[in-house]
């Protein structure tokens, strides 16, 4: 048991602070969030460059060989100044999916051009019937003479406007809801057939809504078995929800920096609304329910790699945290800032809406909570 | 970063359990076994045995009676103590004052005390709060005048948890009168059952035990030697005891406890024909407060792990005992909510009433509701958050 970084890990978050300081602060994602793209392929040339991108694959897939801990790390940093490049769609889900469900090929193909920042990822799993039910998928993909025919509709496909690559789900047997049968495929982003539509998101980032009108893909293109998906979906989802919690963690302690900065200079009744004790006894709790997230963020990038009961306490655990104490930071950072935090100039909303964002993905607190209570382990003891 | 067990931890911890097993005499068992509540002389028959084994005090370095066990493996026994209910042992002279003595006191007071706090041979308690220094602590009035080689002390503490048990006191006494009242303080070491002119009376909670006392000081006279650390500086010997309490007082590892005492109620207790357990809003519920067990759980464990990289319990600390202690009734109140009509029984209800292991849990619920107000309320706590840490501005 042992919570200290190493010396490498230390230095890295190091350098990516100093990124978001100084190349990537807020004002950078405000220029980008009316524009097509939604994020800048120059910066996200440097992530790559700067191997933020692939330190946690496998050196024989072109990586470092670091674990989650070390996205976690980056992805905390990014949440400070808002850094819209698909780190989480791209690194987190799709590229961690087909380093290890892929083969050589493929990992040449399609990850080893995102690792160096030349490409970007999506992975394609909700479907409007299905909330978080990863098992609840319709699209289907049929056999051909040639591979596979790809048909349905997916939805809210984080960087799915831009990806050149969508890793996507489809069912290559049985019906809705059954969890035998669920694939995985790796489609270009313009292949014949695919259209595209960008959803705009409330906070500023960008989705897609992806129809497959009868995408034809070869058989080179399955990613793993066919029909064995749903556990390796379970396993990037999870990772996805950690990844939630390290990019929130980063946006949770600058709204309450920004908090506490603001209260102790606002004046009001002749001095400074940061002296009053029911405001100072709101910012000791938003404080507390940040560290309190941070120790979460952590267990939860420890065990994304952990058999798969212990992985599910840990993230649901983690994510519940996130939606019970982060939304107190969230909701009493406005609160302390008053009008002003309903404004889109200040910085405030942006973060508030980024994190309810983040609480929504991968399983909210309602579904987090009730896939723990249906685990085996909660009929045993709490310890 | 890691928070698995190597192989060499796991073996530990099947050794400390296979050694609470045996150790743990039938009558202690039996207790462990039904609810967990245990009288003073039954923690006292515990202490000694864990400190003939000389795992009393886990948590103090080896020169001084310790194990020698970093902080996993002081965790892993903590945990099996908890899975084996085990007594938990008084935490005045183990937790507060020997740590305390351990970093502050001279050799002759590390000579006199340490040995018997860790025999279990001397029991201390608390004189810290007065009738009318709870909150604002730093205006005590407890008096302290020199008399020769000796204090002289008059006054009154109160809230003195189990003082007609204890052996020693450890007080806070105004040594100067004038100037910044925190600067004015000194922390003492009196014999309670020995010292002409002191006198202890207990008083019941609403728990229904004589959990505190109030202790009278007439003229109580007690040597200079047994003194911590400087004149007036007991202020700062009583912060940082409150770092060493606080990472303990949040309550983490019986609120483990109590999660386990709910499940059992919750198999044991019907509705509409089926076990409680069963049901799915119960479920839900019980799933939050355990989900917020391993949330402040987590808080803790970086606590310690910092701790064993030599990192003294900062300010930071408070959080645990906040969060903790919420949790901690947070977890009585889903007890007694499971119960239903058992909630209304007593400790002398009758076993054909509700089952054993149920009898003191109304008692510890009414108890607990001290716990956000002990150890510094959660108030104060977030006062000292919002001033050491934020830099929030004095009203």
């Amino acid at each position: 048991m042992n919570f200290e970084l190493s010396e490498e890990q230390t230095m890295m978050a190091d350098a990516v602070k100093k990124f978001v300081t100084n190349a990537s602060p807020v004002t950078r994602f405000r220029a980008l969030r009316g524009t097509e793209t939604g994020w800048d392929p120059k910066a996200w040339a440097t992530m790559g460059e700067q191997g933020w991108l692939a330190v946690s694959f496998p050196e024989a897939h072109g990586g470092y060989g670091g674990t989650f801990i070390d996205n976690a790390l980056i992805l905390e940093q990014l949440g400070r100044g808002l850094v819209p490049e698909p780190y989480i769609a791209s690194v987190v889900l799709a590229g961690a999916l087909i380093s290890r469900l892929g083969s050589q090929a493929q990992v040449d193909t399609f990850l080893a051009p995102m690792l160096e920042g030349r490409t970007s990822l999506a992975l394609a799993y909700a479907e409007k019937q299905s909330r978080y039910e990863l098992a609840d998928c319709e699209t289907t993909a049929t056999r051909s003479a040639g591979g596979y025919v790809l048909r349905g509709t997916k939805l809210w496909v984080l960087n799915g406007h831009a990806a050149d690559t969508v890793v996507v789900a489809a069912r290559t047997s049985g019906t809705s809801r059954d969890k035998a049968g669920l694939s995985l495929f790796v489609v270009d982003g313009d292949a014949p057939g695919l259209e595209r539509t960008r959803v705009h998101g409330m906070d500023g980032q960008s989705t897609a809504l992806l129809k497959f009108n009868g995408v034809e893909v070869g058989a080179d293109r399955l990613l793993g078995a066919e029909g064995a998906a749903l556990e390796h979906l379970e396993w990037a989802i999870d990772r996805g929800a950690a990844a939630a919690c390290a990019e929130a963690q980063g946006e949770l302690a600058e709204l309450l920096t920004l908090t506490v900065e603001y209260i102790k200079q606002r004046k009001q009744f002749g001095r400074a609304i940061g002296s009053f004790q029911v405001l100072q006894h709101r910012a000791a709790d938003m404080f507390a329910e940040v560290e309190l997230c941070k120790g979460m963020m952590i267990l939860a990038a420890l065990q994304v790699d952990d058999d798969a009961d212990k992985r599910k306490v840990a993230i649901s655990s983690a994510k519940v945290q996130l939606q019970t104490g982060g939304w107190f930071v969230q909701e009493n950072s406005v609160q302390l800032f008053g009008g002003i935090a309903v404004t889109d100039e200040q910085d405030v909303g942006l973060y508030f809406k980024r994190v309810r964002v983040l609480q929504g993905l991968f399983g909210d607190a309602d579904y987090h909570v009730d896939r723990y209570q249906s685990l085996p382990s909660f009929e045993g003891e709490a310890l | 970063m890691d928070m698995s067990f190597t192989p060499e931890q796991n073996a530990f911890r099947d050794e400390v359990r296979a050694w609470i097993v045996k150790a743990l005499p039938e009558n202690l068992r039996h207790k462990a076994d039904n609810g967990g509540h245990f009288e003073h002389e039954e923690i006292l028959e515990w202490h000694k045995i864990l400190a003939a084994k000389g795992w009393a005090a886990p948590h103090w370095p080896k020169e001084v009676g310790g194990t020698g066990w970093d902080v996993a493996q002081r965790h892993i026994f903590g945990e099996e103590l908890i899975r084996a209910s085990a007594p938990p042992l008084s935490p005045f002279g183990l937790t507060m004052v020997g740590p305390l003595i351990i970093q502050f006191g001279t050799d002759e007071q590390k000579k006199r005390f340490l040995p018997r706090i860790l025999a279990g041979e001397e029991i201390w308690c608390q004189g810290y709060s007065e009738p009318n220094a709870g909150s604002d602590l730093a205006s005590l009035q407890l008096r302290a005048d020199k008399d020769g080689d000796d204090y002289i002390l008059n006054g009154q503490k109160t809230w003195t948890t189990y003082a007609q048990y204890a052996d020693w006191i450890f007080v806070l006494a105004r040594t100067n009168a004038t100037g910044k009242q925190q600067e004015g303080i000194s922390f003492l070491l009196a014999d309670i059952k020995n010292t002409p002119g002191i006198e202890v009376k207990p008083f019941l909670t609403t728990g229904g035990t004589p959990a505190f006392s109030e202790t009278w000081f007439d003229n109580a006279r007690i040597p200079q030697a047994n003194r911590v650390g400087p004149e007036n500086k007991g202020w700062t010997m009583a912060k940082a005891l409150l770092g060493h309490e606080r990472t303990s007082i949040g309550g983490v590892a019986e609120t483990a406890r109590w999660l386990s005492i709910i499940r059992r109620i919750a198999r044991d207790t019907l509705v509409g024909g089926k076990p409680l357990m069963e049901d799915s809003a119960f479920r839900r519920r019980l799933a939050k407060v355990e989900i917020r067990y391993r949330t402040v759980g987590m808080a803790n464990m970086r606590t310690l792990a910092a701790a064993q990289l030599g990192h003294a319990p900062g300010p930071e600390s408070s959080i645990l005992k906040i969060a903790g202690t919420e949790l901690q009734q947070e977890a009585t109140e889903l007890a007694m909510d499971a119960l239903g009509h058992n909630a209304m029984g007593w400790f002398d209800s009758p076993t054909e009433a509700m089952p054993e292991y149920q009898l003191w849990l109304a008692s510890n619920f009414n108890y607990l509701r001290a716990a956000t107000i002990y150890g510094g309320s959660n108030e104060i706590q977030k006062n000292i958050i919002s001033k050491m840490i934020l830099g929030l501005p004095q009203a």
